[in-house]
């Protein structure tokens, strides 16, 4: 005790009275400048004491400049001005001399006045009230998604969770990043997730800042990817501000300036990455999802950027989505689309850049749709062996195969074995409900009459790669380079950007594809005809009539057909389709060469001496469509395909 | 910050009206500084009178006395040589010395002993070698090697020490409170007669031996070493000016006293005589823990007879309402009840209030508003309300709502709800008031003056029309103070609110109108609580300056002030029947104070800090207090003892209430958390045959953990405010910390 009492309180040692008092240029004795010393001592003790009241009765735990100043201004003393602020003053040492400072910044006012970032006035002080206790029991009922039992948490949890969210929301990146990184593998965090899932639902109240909208997406993606958390039923909150940054028109977008698309098109992949992780901790998710998001897609009153969300969550939760929900939708909203495309007013410039990413993405989505069919259809065909025709249908050929396929073709495709069989058994009045499989002809057809040319630039024949004969598939057709038998395509396309896509499908025969019962069987396709279809048609028609197909809006597909004979083939009894084409470059595509794309039809006879790994392998390399979905980050999901 | 410093303002109106601790302390520090001989004792001035020889010569006396007892007769031979001592001189004064103590029969006469103990202080060393104690040698030494005055007050201090741990247990701890005081004085002597190195000695090998409840004090004192800076102290000055005040057994007083006067320590002895008083009582001495429980404030313990006082604890008589029994009986049948078996209860309600409290005042001893239709309406409304009460007990807690305040940035300081729980206002630190109402609803000002005269004052709807829809809004702010608001109160008819401030106001808004009505100076310092009286008409304010004071709304000066608190008042609180105020303070005590006369009628010791919120039980015969301590004091007004203990907090308590029918004592504290105490068994545990005891202290049981029913948390808020609504469900307030 009395050790401690040696050093009883803080001296301000007589050295500084006297340096403080030459600094004011008055001489002081050693005497006087002791006594001074004592008495300045004492004085700042009294003053510190008598200012913990007002912190007591303003019922605070930490003193403040203010309570100090109080305390000076009752005792007739001149309070001390400019210490105010709430931040801690950094005390710096000098290393030439042992000097210690407050740290005081120069403030430029000039800047800080004319500055544009005017600060927010603070939020007006309310009350919120909330049973905390029940009958003297702890309130068990969640409030909000938030649950009440806050007593549970340590006081180290509370501490990791706000240094945690203001990392993450704060302005330093590397912090954020080591917080997502901590949050993306820390063990112990269960006890925090409603809190973290609380914070992310705040996407609503952040619409017009992207930058915080992005951070909380990146929240959600660290938690979903969090190995430790069991997501369970917040499964659906997050998903729920996910969707919100995909479909809501956010205040954000009002200015074109800010790249609300890109926000979209991560939140889509988000989407995508839960519900494949999972979505099968809430029964109905994907049938929800699909749901919501056709009916924003059917809902014309929604911006466009509200459809694009629609279009690219539909993409990235897979190409059967796209061919559920997006394409029988297609039709419809064409029109509407092809209305805001052709108007051409100043007025309209703003939404017509709108409709055209709106127009990219759908083009993007059937582009990968048309690619996944066929896909699906050659391993069926693989799959099933000789016996099986052509016309089973792709969703249920893929299933079968693809189980058996080593490194899965689409990764993504695996879960929604059990999704589409959810689908099928999905509540009543589900609009997809009796849909019916579209052969890949016809929908290719379908989807030509709307996009024309557009769509064709994707997709582009090769020379004809010997569709009858077996081998001919299988050439080493590295997806980089340009295939060796493709001299006269590679002329095409440096001829003629757009290359019509030269298939050898047989197209619809009548109207609308979903009332078609039985895909049309590919009847008799010849493969040099193909060839030459791309050779005559590509160059002359197709550049002229494409854009005039898609600006008629309200053409019926039956029209388009007719214009199309050259695609009417017959069924390809004879031989397994074989199915080639070159994806061209970007839209506009000038200075991509394109590559090219192989499929092939063939009956599993011929192929015995390759295996379907073989394909496997290849597919990856070719379709880019293929990497291992722990990169699901990255762009190949992105509009922005650097095809 | 002091007091003392008073500007022109008491120069005023007010000047009547300062309380007397003021003029006090003025007058005694101007004492003290003028003369310097209020408390400085006979041997302290007796270097300063000249008289060094003398004090060496009897030290040498006592060194010879010394060796002689140890049979070294050959030192004592060279010593007497060298000092030229003769030894006649030696025993003439050990004789007379002796002969003055042992005069003294009983410790009575105060005076006659203190002017013997003086006169005979010359002498005092001389006759120690009499006796033969080892303290006594010890002094002597000491006194001997240090060839000074002030040391001795070490030597004094530690032969006192010495002696108390000597005697028997039961003594002891009785005998131990004195160290304390003892300490203080002695310290301030010291620091006060410009001893400053003596002082820090005497600090640093004393102060670890005080109780740990004495360390804000003792680090307070510890700063202080100069003369000059006892003049602008309060504690110090509080320390000076009051006695502080023991409760010491018949036999232990006795002890101490033969051991004084046998040492002739005059020192303490005079301190004790001139700073102390001594409460004698007759009977067993008093355990550790009890007297622990009882001490603690900044003078000691409460005289008993302060606390003999009659305290008409009692509620008055309701007036008689009829209730219409039409309103009623919709209602009943609306809620599938039985109207006849309402109808008898309230008659049992109605005659119960009829029936007078042989404990309560006279209905008139305090002059009361009358009761206004809105008030008898509201009483109505409350019976009604009463009637669907939840009966609330350790089965059945209540539940709680949570009124968070957002956004507080600039600091909540004070809340209060209206008794129906339809407003809420709160005071921030940022000087303004904001009141919000709870229900749907809003809130609404009266229309301007020429509106007014526009509406047809006939109408049935006159009420409704005077009213402004385009105000209406959820809350409303009030401007008006200049500093921090540190209370507020409504009035129970909902028309008034009450805000006292840091700027030394009081101000009474309309909520009406939602503008200030009248600004009440008198307190020329913060004001830290104000509450209106239960009736209405009269509220009471207690500030930095120590005073309490009684003001009716329609009076620009109070009416009463209450003066006796040795530091800041920080809560006030009125008695259920309004004729009593209690008031806690940074003194460590409570007061209840009469209405009628201003006198105070009970102290209430034990706290060991300062004390922050107050409640008395909806019956008028208990009184919480909850101090920074962190601990519930229970106390029976009748008999003015404790009577409980209710630890548990870990943070200052800032709210306390009764359940509506006191079966409930929820308390409310800064560690984030709300309590439930078992208030019922509390009360009845105690027998109160025990006061009648003319020991008058009691053994507190502790069984907070029994008492205990609930702990209920707060996310990171701190509780600032809590209210039982009619029904009984329990409405708590503060603002979300969020550091």
């Amino acid at each position: 005790m009395t050790e401690r009492e040696e050093r009883r309180f803080a001296e301000v040692p007589r050295e500084s009275i006297k340096l403080m008092a030459e600094s004011s240029g008055v001489e002081l004795s050693e005497e006087v400048a002791a006594l001074l010393a004592e008495d300045v001592c004492y004085r700042l003790r009294e003053a510190t004491q008598n200012s913990s009241q007002f912190m007591r009765h303003a019922k605070r735990r930490k003193l403040s400049v203010e309570d100090l100043n109080r305390a000076l201004r009752w005792s007739n003393t001149e309070t001390i001005c400019g210490y105010g602020a709430q931040d801690a003053l950094p005390f710096r040492p000098l290393k030439e001399g042992e000097l210690f400072f407050v740290e005081d910044r120069e403030i430029n006012l000039v800047e800080l006045a004319l500055a544009t970032n005017i600060p927010k006035g603070c939020a007006e002080t309310m009350v919120r009230v909330h049973v905390s206790y029940l009958d003297g029991k702890g309130n068990l009922e969640p409030q909000g998604t938030v649950p009440t039992a806050v007593q549970s948490l340590s006081e180290d949890l509370l501490k990791y969770y706000q240094q945690i969210t203001r990392a993450i929301l704060g302005e330093d990146p590397h912090l954020m990043k080591v917080a997502l990184l901590d949050l993306q593998s820390n063990s112990k965090i269960a006890a925090l997730l409603p809190y973290f899932v609380y914070v992310i639902s705040g996407v609503k109240s952040v619409s017009h800042d992207l930058d915080q909208l992005n951070r909380l997406l990146h929240m959600v993606k660290s938690l979903v990817q969090n190995p430790y958390l069991y997501l369970g039923s917040y499964v659906r909150s997050l998903v729920s501000s996910v969707m919100y940054c995909i479909l809501e028109p956010l205040a954000a977008s009002i200015n074109p300036l800010n790249d609300h698309w890109t926000l979209r098109d991560y939140a889509a992949l988000l989407l995508s990455h839960i519900f494949w992780t999972h979505g099968d901790l809430v029964s109905g998710l994907y049938h929800q999802i699909l749901l919501s998001l056709q009916k924003v897609l059917s809902d014309p009153v929604r911006p466009l950027c509200s459809h694009y969300g629609a279009v690219v969550g539909l993409h990235a939760l897979g190409w059967k989505a796209v061919e559920r929900v997006l394409y029988p939708h297609l039709p419809a909203y064409w029109a509407n689309l092809q209305a805001v495309l052709d108007d051409y007013s100043v007025s309209n410039a703003q939404v017509k850049a709108d409709g055209h990413k709106v127009y990219g993405a759908i083009l993007v989505a059937v582009e990968r749709l048309l690619k996944m069919k066929a896909l699906s259809l050659t391993l069926a065909a693989e799959g099933s062996g000789a016996g099986l025709p052509g016309t089973t249908t792709g969703a249920v050929g893929f299933r079968e195969n693809s189980p058996g396929l080593s490194p899965p073709p689409e990764p993504l495709s695996e879960p929604p074995l059990g999704i589409a069989s959810h689908l099928q058994a999905g509540g009543a009045g589900c609009p997809w409900e009796e849909w019916t499989p579209v052969s890949l002809p016809a929908m290719y057809c379908e989807l030509y009459s709307f996009f024309g040319d557009s769509l064709a630039v994707r997709f582009s024949t090769g020379p004809p790669l010997g569709g009858a004969t077996p081998p001919g598939p299988c050439q080493p057709l590295e997806g980089r380079k340009e295939p060796a038998s493709s001299a006269p395509n590679l002329e095409n396309t440096r001829k003629m950007p757009q290359l019509t896509a030269s298939m050898n499908i047989s197209p619809r025969r009548d109207g609308s594809p979903r009332m078609e019962p039985q895909p049309p069987s590919l009847a008799a396709t010849v493969p040099g005809r193909s060839l030459a279809r791309s050779s005559s048609s590509s160059s002359s028609s197709s550049v002229s009539r494409s854009r005039s197909s898609s600006s008629r809006p309200g053409r019926s597909t039956s029209q388009s057909r007719d214009i199309f004979p050259k695609a009417r083939f017959p069924l390809p009894q004879a031989g397994p389709p074989a199915f080639s084409f070159i994806i061209g470059g970007r839209q506009m595509g000038r200075r991509c060469q394109g590559r090219r794309f192989q499929t092939s039809f063939t009956p599993t006879p011929p192929l015995t001496t390759h295996p379907p790994r073989a394909y496997a392998h290849k597919l990856p390399v070719i379709g880019r469509v293929s990497k291992p979905v722990r990169r699901w980050t990255c762009s190949h999901y992105s509009l922005h395909l650097p095809l | 910050m002091a007091a003392v410093q008073d500007g022109p303002m008491e120069l005023d109106a007010e000047k009547e009206a300062k309380p007397e601790i003021l003029s006090d302390g003025t007058s005694n520090l101007s004492g003290n500084t003028a003369s310097g001989t209020l408390s400085s004792s006979p041997l302290t001035a007796a270097p300063a009178g000249g008289a060094p020889k003398m004090e060496d010569q009897q030290t040498l006396i006592a060194v010879l006395q010394f060796l002689k007892r140890n049979k070294l007769s050959e030192s004592v031979e060279i010593l007497r040589r060298e000092a030229g001592l003769g030894e006649h001189q030696e025993g003439s004064q050990a004789t007379d010395g002796s002969g003055g103590g042992k005069g003294d029969g009983d410790g009575g006469d105060a005076n006659s002993l203190l002017s013997r103990v003086s006169i005979t202080s010359a002498a005092a060393p001389q006759s120690m070698p009499v006796k033969k104690d080892q303290p006594d040698v010890s002094v002597v030494l000491s006194a001997y090697s240090q060839q000074g005055d002030p040391p001795l007050y070490q030597v004094y201090y530690s032969g006192l020490k010495n002696f108390i741990e000597s005697v028997l247990d039961c003594h002891r701890a009785e005998l131990s409170q004195l160290f304390y005081p003892l300490f203080v004085h002695m310290y301030l002597e010291l620091v006060y007669n410009n001893h400053e190195t003596e002082a820090k000695a005497f600090f640093d090998k004393f102060s670890g031996d005080q109780e740990c409840y004495y360390q804000d004090d003792l680090h307070i004192l510890c700063g202080l070493t100069k003369k000059e800076h006892l003049k602008g102290n309060e504690v110090l000055l509080d320390f000076r000016t009051s006695r502080f005040v023991l409760h010491i057994s018949r036999d232990s007083y006795q002890l101490l006293k033969r051991h004084l006067q046998e040492r002739h320590n005059n020192q303490i002895w005079n301190i004790i005589q001139e700073h102390l008083y001594i409460d004698i009582f007759d009977g067993m001495p008093r355990s550790k823990s009890q007297i622990d429980s009882m001490s603690g404030s900044l003078a000691g313990e409460a005289k008993r007879e302060v606390n003999k006082a009659k305290v008409f604890y009692g509620l008055l008589k309701e007036p008689e309402i009829e209730v219409p029994l039409d309103d009623e009986d919709d209602e009943a049948e609306n809620e599938e009840g039985k109207p006849k078996k309402k109808k008898t209860k309230k008659d049992s309600l109605g005659s119960k209030s009829k029936k007078q409290d042989p404990n309560a005042p006279q209905q008139n001893r305090i002059p009361l508003p009358e009761l206004k239709d809105s008030d008898k309406l509201d009483k109505i409304m409350y019976m009604k309300e009463s009637t669907k009460r939840i009966r609330l007990g350790p089965e059945n807690l209540p539940s709680i709502c949570f009124y968070t305040f957002l956004n507080a940035f600039q600091g909540l300081t004070a809340v209060d709800f209206t008794d129906d729980s339809s407003l809420l206002a709160g005071g921030f630190a940022d000087s303004t008031v904001r009141v919000w109402s709870v229900t749907p609803k809003k809130l609404r000002k009266v229309k301007s003056a020429g509106e007014l005269n526009v509406i047809e004052k006939e109408s049935d709807d006159v009420l409704e029309r005077i009213m402004d829809e385009k105000t209406a809004s959820e809350s409303k702010i009030l401007h008006g103070h200049s500093g921090p608001v540190y209370g507020v109160s409504f009035s129970p008819d909902r028309n008034y609110l009450l805000s006292s401030s840091e700027d030394g106001t009081v101000r009474l808004w309309s909520l009406q109108t939602f503008t200030c009505l009248v600004g009440y100076k008198g307190h020329n310092y913060p004001v830290w609580d104000t509450h209106f009286s239960p009736f209405g008409y009269y509220f009471v304010s207690g500030g930095h300056d120590r005073v309490a004071r009684l003001w009716a709304t329609d009076h620009y000066q109070p009416l009463r002030i209450f003066a006796g608190h040795l530091a800041d008042v920080t809560c006030t609180r009125f008695h259920p029947n309004s004729n009593y105020v209690a008031t806690g303070s940074t003194d460590r005590t409570v007061r209840l104070w009469d209405v009628l006369n201003a006198n105070c009628v009970r102290i209430l010791t034990g706290h060991k800090g300062p004390i922050h919120s107050l409640a008395f039980s909806p019956n008028g015969k208990f009184l919480a207090s909850g101090s920074t301590d962190g601990r519930v004091l229970l106390w029976d007004i009748g008999h003015g003892l404790m009577i409980g203990e209710l630890k548990g907090h870990t943070d200052t308590i800032y709210a306390l209430k009764f359940s509506r029918d006191g079966e409930i004592l929820a308390s409310g504290s800064m560690d984030n958390t709300v309590r439930l105490w078992d208030s019922m068994k509390a009360f009845d545990e105690v027998e109160t045959d025990d006061f009648t005891a003319t020991t008058g202290h009691i053994h507190l049981p502790d069984n907070s953990q029994e008492l205990l029913l609930g702990m209920y948390h707060s996310k990171s808020t701190p509780v600032t405010h809590l209210h039982f609504t009619r029904r009984n469900l329990l409405l708590a307030a503060g603002a979300y910390n969020s550091q």
